[in-house]
């Protein structure tokens, strides 16, 4: 195993580009260490991307925030800006692992995981963030909802890694929240979860809403379906029921160790309800 | 000694807290545990397991691990020495066959659960014995499995082990089946019939691991003349060394075994999984060797607890008498037999005065792990069943559960339902002090329940040796052949300090390996404070008296004419002489002039153990839409007798509450439809974590054994044994509906909740 520290983002992607066996990218490193003591994995190359430049920045653009792919879920933890602005995904983040876990833990990493209960990806997918990705033929922006094409797999391609994500600018009456359900209350991975995003128009109505649900489809999946629940609606009971339902109807989880099915489908459209009153409250903070 | 005068005795230093002895050790890293210990030349030991539940080992190729370089020596099964026969190992409480210890360290014609160790290799790195192990060729025959209690039990079932079953088992069952008990006394259907009504439920609970945070780790040296010293992590060093010793055909003198410093046991770490075969690689390679288990290993191969299905059967007059009380369990215990149902079948009715009850028992054959003790083996399910349809049954006549527990306590000679008939016991203490607690009158919220259950526990005293050195500085050692589990160091020390007279500070507990000190039992059955407690203060009188005899000699008076009193040797009367008391410090400081070094010792085997009661309330709140629970207060009162260390005694209340609690919750092994094993860890086994329980408050009554001088009985097992019917009872009452399977994970709650809409 051969383990290098390039210092700019295209040398990164040409070793990776040009490696014919295995290789993986080296950011907080929490779960590519844990595959690795475990033998999961028998990487030839390892690429540790902590020393390209701005990999660990927090940059303001346009308004929003971008975030390099090395930024700790500490450091994120401790942004006021980012934190005001886009409070249900720093939450959302900051629920993974324990304290020593979130002094290396990295977004871009939990995303490329791709693990459908990863806790940093709904708040980033409801808030329709960008992923900057870096390849042997030069750079693209991709959509984060686009990134997770199945459990373990991802829309990137051959040399291909993510060197920031950019959280966009809102309009003011804006607010999002993220709820996972787990059996304990910390150190655990997601059995059901839900990320809403909501900006409030005219007279306090839902002008735009965007619902994201993880650990209930092979990928953390958007639903559109639930977000036109709330859309024109001042957020009754009503809407926050229809909401439940269309999300419960959008999942398609697995029964497994952690979950039934049922039970999934179920307590996803009421952690979807509780977020949404969450993130309006939020909202309505800011406007 | 007046064994009555321990009700009034005034301690001295027994009751106080003291900082632990071991405390500074473990928080800066200092203390030595298990894979702390290294040799010169030390080999790497690892284990190759079976990916199969159940499969016959046709052959085993070891040829390409042995050639690849740096690979020192490869085991299997063939490298024990021979057996003739069985041979039944005693450990105190427990009884093993050394056959089956030998089958399931290293398997022989059949894997008989995931996990089971095939095959092991000695390599110079982790690495080399991983790619070693790699290179292993296991000749597999996959056999159909059975991983469930109930479906084991039928005749069709894959039969695990043939020819096992005891001989009161009745014909015509599964092979599975391999032992029976029965317990009890009175009319049963006539007490049934005196009954208003009779609550008949079925339960299961699922096997728990004990979940201890340091695994298994040991570390063999054999040398070419035979000798062998074996360092690990165990609950029972003697122990160890005996099975070792005759696995290896070695003469236990020729073996030393060592404790290292315990990161907790809870029953799991009283048997061996990985010291013989770490031996079988020393004396192959001719090296050092050192096996440290992964965590997924230790979940794989050690021991959980029995996986059990109950039925219970009580009848209630209106009043709240209990008429008549009956139970069928059915244990497993994994793959090999054990007797853990017998202790079940007792204790599942020891908490109540009944004229008619009856308990029967089975235990099971299964492809899982066998089963390792698990703090009071067999009691927390047997009981969880009783005491929920104990709930129920105050529910439907809209009686106070504590009110009707008091009504049929078991109490000072009351026949307990498993034969003996009780002597002074604390049960009916501990329930008025539960209806006294502010707790159980405090109002409830919407959405929340309170359980109650109370629990029993035998406890064990058993074989124990104490050495006990008095230096000239006026300083006592104490050697103890007991791994402290639980803080016994620190109970040994103020027993000795009390009897003697001497400060806390003073002396200094040390567990000594088996070269060291006669034969001790394993650490277990809460006999450690008890026997070796009792052993210990029995060492110190021998002490005494010697030095008594010391004093005696420099005064020129009758050994007779000298007592001791207030930590020093006195003339007994104004006939005897008029001398000025020689303390301890100042005997000792002549001892070398008046005839030696001075040192007390006792062996014995110590009876009169005392069982031990307690009781638990627990309040929870479910989220009806999620099926979350949350404990929102929990309150532990127990007999301890005489609490010796308050804080440890807490602290085992506190523990064993949040492991019951854990039990009843979230943990189980979970297993797939082949058998598997699939949450080998702690992110799938959830065990609580510290924001998931609220402060377990806790409430010590001491009601003194009279099997010891100071009244102590054991206290680490019986608070394991309330938290599972307390959670359920809790749970049952906040969603009014009853549950009867453990554990109630949230997709079980919901489902109840769900069903009752």
């Amino acid at each position: 195993m051969r383990y290098v520290r390039p210092e700019t983002a295209e040398e990164a992607a040409d070793l990776l580009g040009r490696e014919e066996g295995v290789s993986r990218i080296l950011a907080g490193g929490t779960d590519v260490l844990v595959q690795l003591k475990s033998g999961l994995v028998e990487p030839d190359l390892i690429v540790d991307i902590k020393r390209i430049a701005g990999m660990r920045d927090i940059t303001p653009e346009a308004g929003g925030f971008r975030i390099g792919a090395a930024v700790s879920g500490a450091m994120l933890g401790e942004h006021a800006g980012v934190k005001a602005l886009w409070p249900g995904v720093v939450e959302g983040f900051e629920l993974i692992g324990s304290t020593q876990v979130q002094g290396r833990a990295t977004m871009a990493g939990n995303l490329c995981n791709g693990s459908p209960a990863g806790d940093a990806v709904p708040g980033l997918v409801a808030a329709a963030a960008v992923a900057r990705i870096q390849g042997p033929g030069g750079t693209r922006d991709c959509p984060v909802a686009e990134i997770p094409v199945g459990p373990g797999r991802t829309a990137l391609g051959k040399g291909e890694f993510i060197t920031s994500i950019l959280l966009p600018a809102r309009p003011a009456g804006s607010g999002d929240a993220y709820l996972r359900f787990i059996p304990r209350t910390e150190m655990d991975i997601a059995v059901a979860s839900a990320a809403v995003s909501l900006t409030l128009g005219a007279g306090g109505r839902v002008a735009a809403a965007r619902v994201a649900l993880g650990a209930v489809a092979p990928t953390v999946r958007l639903v559109e379906a639930a977000a036109d629940c709330l859309i024109g609606t001042g957020l009754g009971e009503e809407a926050l029921a229809a909401l439940a339902a269309a999300c419960s109807a959008a999942c398609s989880p697995i029964d497994d160790k952690r979950g039934t099915i049922a039970f999934r489908s179920q307590v996803a459209g009421v952690l979807a309800r509780r977020a949404a009153a969450i993130a309006h409250q939020r909202a309505g903070r800011t406007s | 000694m007046a064994l009555d005068s321990s009700s009034k005795r005034v301690f001295k230093v027994v009751g106080t807290r003291p900082p632990r002895p071991d405390g500074v050790d473990k928080v800066t890293g200092r203390a030595l545990y298990g894979a702390d210990v290294s040799a010169p030349g030390m080999l790497v030991g690892r284990i190759l397991r079976s990916p199969h539940a159940h499969a016959r080992i046709r052959a085993i190729d070891t040829t390409a691990a042995e050639a690849l370089p740096g690979v020192k020596a490869v085991v299997t099964a063939r490298d024990f020495a021979r057996l003739e026969g069985d041979k039944i190992i005693d450990m105190g409480e427990d009884r093993t066959s050394l056959r089956d210890v030998r089958d399931n360290c290293l398997a022989r014609d059949k894997a008989l659960y995931d996990g089971h160790a095939v095959a092991a290799v000695a390599a110079l790195t982790p690495e080399i014995a991983r790619a070693a192990l790699k290179l292993i060729a296991v000749d597999y025959e996959i056999l159909p499995h059975v991983i469930d209690v109930d479906a084991a039990m039928r005749p069709e079932a894959p039969v695990v082990l043939a020819g096992r079953a005891h001989e009161n088992v009745p014909g015509g069952m599964s092979p599975n089946v391999t032992n029976h008990c029965e317990f009890g006394h009175g009319d049963l259907e006539a007490g049934f019939a005196q009954a208003d009504r009779i609550v008949e439920r079925s339960f299961t609970t699922a096997a728990t691991h004990q979940g201890y945070i340091e695994p298994h780790a040991c570390l063999a040296s054999v040398t070419g003349d035979g000798r062998a010293d074996l360092w690990c992590c165990t609950q029972g060093q003697y122990n160890v060394r005996d099975i070792c010793a005759e696995l290896m055909g070695m003469q236990a003198s020729q073996l030393r075994v060592t404790a290292s410093e315990i990161g907790g046991g809870f029953g799991g770490k009283t048997v061996v999984f990985i010291e013989p075969v770490a031996l079988l690689l020393a004396r192959k390679s001719g090296r050092p060797v050192k096996i440290v288990m992964s965590r997924e290993e230790v979940f794989r191969a050690t021991g959980p607890t029995v996986s059990a299905s109950i039925d219970v059967r009580i009848g209630m007059a209106r009043d709240g008498r209990i008429t008549a009380g009956e139970a069928v369990l059915r244990y497993s215990g994994g793959a090999f037999p054990c007797e853990t149902v017998d202790m079940g079948a007792q204790a599942a009715f020891a908490c109540y005065d009944l004229r008619a009850v009856r308990t029967l028992g089975w235990n099971v054959l299964t492809n899982r792990p066998k089963e390792a003790a698990y703090r009071a083996p067999g009691a927390p399910q047997a009981i969880y069943a009783v005491e929920s349809v104990v709930d129920e049954l105050c529910q439907g006549f809209g009686l106070d559960p504590l009110e009707v527990r008091l009504r049929n306590a078991a109490r000072k000679g009351t026949k307990s339902s498993y034969g003996p008939t009780f002597e002074a016991i604390g049960l009916e203490a501990t329930l008025e002090a539960a209806k006294a607690h502010p707790h159980y009158s405090a109002p409830l919220g919407p959405g929340q329940g309170r359980g109650l259950s109370a629990g029993f526990w035998f406890n064990f005293g058993g074989n124990t040796s104490v050495s006990l050195s008095v230096n000239t500085d006026g300083t006592v050692g104490i050697t103890e052949g007991n791994p402290d589990i639980g803080g016994s160091r620190a109970s040994i020390s103020l027993m000795a300090a009390e009897e003697l007279g001497i400060p806390y500070e003073r002396v200094r507990a040390t567990i000594a390996d088996t070269s060291s000190l006669g034969h001790n039992d394993v650490t277990d059955g809460s006999r450690v404070t008890f026997a070796v407690g009792l052993a210990t203060i029995k060492a110190a009188r021998d002490a005494k008296q010697k030095m008594c005899a010391r004093a005696a000699r420099i005064w020129g008076i009758d050994e007779e004419a000298v007592l001791w009193e207030d930590g020093a040797a006195k003339p007994s009367g104004p006939n005897a002489g008029d001398f000025p008391p020689m303390t301890l410090a100042e005997i000792a400081a002549v001892s070398f002039k008046t005839g030696g070094p001075i040192a007390g010792h006792n062996e014995a085997h110590a009876d009169g153990a005392g069982v031990s009661f307690g009781v638990h309330i627990c309040d929870v709140e479910v989220d009806r839409e999620t099926g979350a629970t949350k404990v929102l207060r929990y309150t532990v009162i127990q007999d301890a007798g005489k609490a010796v260390h308050p804080d440890y005694v807490e602290g085992q209340m506190q523990g064993g509450a949040v492991q019951g609690i854990g039990w009843a919750l979230n943990e189980e092994y979970i297993y797939g439809e082949d058998g598997r094993l699939q949450n080998a860890g702690f992110l799938d086994y959830r065990v609580p974590v510290a924001s998931d329980l609220p402060q377990i408050d806790t409430v010590i009554l001491e009601i003194p054994n009279p099997g010891h001088p100071y009244g102590v009985r054991g206290v680490g097992e019986t608070p394991i044994v309330p938290p599972l019917a307390a959670l359920s009872n809790a749970v049952s009452r906040a969603i009014g509906h009853r549950m009867t399977r453990l554990p109630m994970s949230p997709p079980r709650v919901l489902e109840a909740i769900n069903a009752g809409r």
